[in-house]
């Protein structure tokens, strides 16, 4: 296929080499391979001197890639495929190309575009708040609306909610996001080096690793560095210890949002304890400062594998148990059951991925498909309930725990060390490409960096799993109880950060 | 029920004690950071220019802790000589002026203005806001409510309503897209009211500083009473700060 380049995940490629289609032939292409069943990974903008260009990664057991000059407006592939629709959002909102025909085109984050064209949604910026949207609508006699955020009632993260109901139960809801944007990707692409890991680290601080680890594997293919196996240890360890930690957090947060607050209490504390898990293999809860180019800043030693060996055996019994009392609670049953349902086709029009894609029966996990660190040698997970409900996407998080903790148990086991870390100048190649995937624990994050022929960040892209999986609560939402708009929202939990950038 | 009674038993009674005893952390954890300020001179300059913070006043010898992400750089570059990081997790200040450290902070409970103690020594209700950050100090502050710490033991809550609130506790660097959302929700507080700037990006923009998107410090747009530094900070630091200034 002279059409696509295949490309491996987190190997550089010469720029090249990346096809430069006519657009009405890229267009085909992309919307050939969608209909055959493959996802998109990244689809983005990019200026190149005075040319905006395209570019789509996109995933079927395979990566590839192509790219093409942008036209000012194109016919939009969401018309034809759901796939692309936030992809050409975004599009629209950072370079101002107008995607003609896009059956929703609505801004993503709220702010100015990034190439000085005029705005495709007519925003005015001026205006501080994202508000400035006529927001869908539903009429009729009975039907009321409801309008939540973006400042919550919890300690959460802001974002708008807008939902059509009639009486209890909801026709539509629409998010609005774009409060916690903080322009990640123009960072990323305008400071020095040294800045990068930590602005990786916290484009969602629940997935710190997640992010982490995407970063470092595409500036270690970039500059050329190797990691040992130590080193890759600790790193799938951390990936492992921050799935594990988030999973149990949530599963007790949705035994609160049913009113069953033993289990709710006990997974509260004993997140912690993963937590501290973590700052014991690098100081920090969150893992922040522990993955870097190169490596990892801290080696695990024998006494840190101990540590970690003996209290995963004290928790593994209590979570085992505090999910059996979940789990068995005829109540718990009857409230996770058949509540927030994504079909299968659904999930696969809107490329859902993460826990959330295989609770919809898409099992896609990008630590089998395109294995980074230690995966390859590593036993996939396998779920057993794939309904697409709360129950499922429940199920799926309790079987990842154990499944996790089984990794990190045979990670342990081994031996190897990891050499000392030493901070190294990073020399990026000239006029390359590189693509990381890793498996975070809500999903396949993927970063993106395009170099000039200086070795400088030309484009920086990021996705966050949340970036597929929001329109899935949306969709999860459709003839729901507006009460169960609390459990339906745990039971995906998806970033706001991490979308907004 | 047989259940719940045994998952009882096993999960016991798991609330600390602190502060009435003492809390270590495991010794890779990088809390309050001591500075040699007789390092000599090449070292200190080597060590500013790799933070990646740039939290680090060479000629002053000093490290910002609004600005610091505790990543540990300049430790593992001076390899100790010049900073090293403790696991004293108590951090918070009532000034600004007093995270530029050397390593000794300033006790906040003295520095804690009086009426505050008054008025919410008892009792103090906090309507937290969230602006912009990546989601942990919002997290590390979630926790406070876990068994473990508690944090409603001291009569501290996070309420619903800014209106039955006495203060905010804000996290995040302030995008432009929250600025109106904060301001709006401060200015719902009823007087007299306190403002908690937590985490490196409320007090300094923290990684996005230099960010055009953001307003970067809370206290350029509300006066702010209390610092709690980190990245996130650890919820035990938050916690010594909540006691120490207000009880």
């Amino acid at each position: 296929m002279d059409k696509l380049l295949h490309i491996r995940n987190g190997e550089k490629v010469n720029r090249a080499e990346i096809p430069c289609l006519p657009f009405s032939q890229f267009r085909q292409t992309l919307l050939d391979f969608a209909e055959e069943g493959g996802q998109v990974v990244q689809f983005f903008a990019y200026q190149e001197s005075d040319a905006v260009k395209l570019l789509a990664v996109l995933r079927s057991d395979r990566l590839f890639v192509t790219g093409c000059e942008a036209p000012q407006s194109f016919d939009s592939l969401t018309a034809v495929s759901e796939k692309f629709h936030m992809f050409e959002r975004e599009i629209g909102e950072q370079y101002g190309l107008k995607a003609e025909g896009h059956p929703w085109l609505k801004m993503v984050r709220y702010h100015k575009n990034y190439s000085g064209t005029a705005d495709v949604f007519g925003n005015d910026y001026s205006q501080d708040i994202p508000g400035n949207y006529p927001y869908f609508t539903v009429e009729g006699e009975t039907v009321h609306e409801v309008a939540v955020g973006p400042v919550h009632a919890g300690i959460i993260e802001p974002g708008h909610f807008r939902f059509q109901c009639c009486g209890e139960r909801v026709f539509h809801l629409e998010i609005q996001l774009g409060y916690q944007h903080r322009g990640v990707e123009k960072l990323l692409q305008s400071v020095p080096l040294k800045r990068l890991p930590i602005i990786a680290e916290t484009i969602a601080g629940d997935t710190t690793i997640g992010h982490g680890l995407c970063q470092a594997q595409a500036l270690e293919a970039l500059a050329d560095l190797q990691v040992d196996d130590g080193a890759r240890v600790v790193r799938t360890i951390a990936l492992e210890l921050e799935r594990i930690a988030n999973h149990i957090g949530d599963l007790g947060a949705l035994s609160l949002d049913v009113a069953f607050n033993p289990p709710a209490a006990y997974f509260g504390r004993i997140r912690g304890e993963y937590l501290n898990l973590s700052q014991i293999l690098g100081g920090s809860r969150f893992g922040r400062g522990l993955v870097r180019p190169g490596g990892v800043t801290h080696v695990m030693g024998e006494e840190q594998r101990r540590l970690l060996s003996d209290k995963l055996a004290e928790l593994t019994p209590e979570v085992e148990h505090v999910n059996e009392l979940i789990f068995g609670s005829p109540s718990v049953q009857a409230r996770f059951d058949n509540t927030g349902t994504v079909r299968r086709q659904d999930a696969e029009k809107i490329g859902l991925v993460g826990y959330a894609g295989r609770a919809s029966g898409l099992a896609y996990d990008a630590r089998v498909s395109f294995p980074s660190e230690c995966y390859a040698e590593l036993p996939a997970n396998r779920n057993l309930k794939t309904e697409g409900d709360v129950c499922s996407r429940a199920t799926v998080r309790r079987e990842e725990i154990m499944h996790s903790t089984g990794l990190i148990n045979l990670l342990l086991a081994r031996s190897q060390e990891a050499k000392s870390y030493t901070p190294e100048e990073l020399n990026l190649a000239p006029q390359s490409l590189v693509v990381t995937l890793n498996e975070g624990w809500r999903g396949e994050v993927s970063h993106c960096i395009l170099t000039d022929d200086q070795g400088k960040i030309m484009r920086y892209k990021v996705k966050d799993p949340s970036f597929h999986n929001w329109t899935g609560l949306a969709l999860a939402l459709r003839d729901e109880g507006i009460s169960d708009f609390p459990l339906c929202n745990k039971s995906f939990n998806l970033s706001y950060c991490g979308f907004d950038l | 029920m047989l259940k719940v009674l045994k998952n009882r038993l096993e999960q016991g009674h798991r609330t600390s004690r602190y502060p009435k005893e003492q809390i270590h952390l495991y010794k890779r954890f990088r809390g309050l950071p001591k500075v040699n300020s007789s390092c000599r001179a090449e070292l200190v300059q080597q060590c500013a220019a790799a933070c990646p913070q740039d939290a680090i006043m060479a000629d002053a010898c000093r490290i910002d802790l609004g600005r610091c992400v505790f990543c540990g750089l300049c430790e593992t570059l001076s390899a100790g000589e010049f900073v090293t990081f403790s696991q004293n997790f108590e951090m918070g200040t009532a000034q600004r002026n007093d995270l530029f450290t050397s390593g000794d902070l300033p006790a906040l409970a003295d520095h804690a203005q009086k009426h505050f103690k008054k008025l919410f020594g008892r009792s103090l209700q906090l309507r937290q806001i969230s602006a912009a950050g990546c989601n942990a100090c919002e997290a590390d502050t979630n926790v406070l409510n876990t068994p473990f710490f508690d944090l409603s033991r001291f009569g501290i809550q996070f309420v619903a309503s800014p209106r039955h609130a006495d203060g905010i506790h804000v996290t995040g660097p302030i995008s432009e897209n929250m600025r109106a959302a904060t301001l709006e929700t401060f200015a719902a507080v009823p007087s007299p009211k306190v403002v908690i700037a937590s985490g490196a990006c409320a007090i300094s923009g923290g990684p996005f500083h230099g960010s055009e998107d953001i307003v970067g410090d809370l206290n350029s747009i509300i006066p702010v009473d209390l610092y709690i530094p980190g990245c996130p900070p650890h919820p035990l630091t938050t916690l010594h700060a909540l006691l120490n200034y207000f009880k």
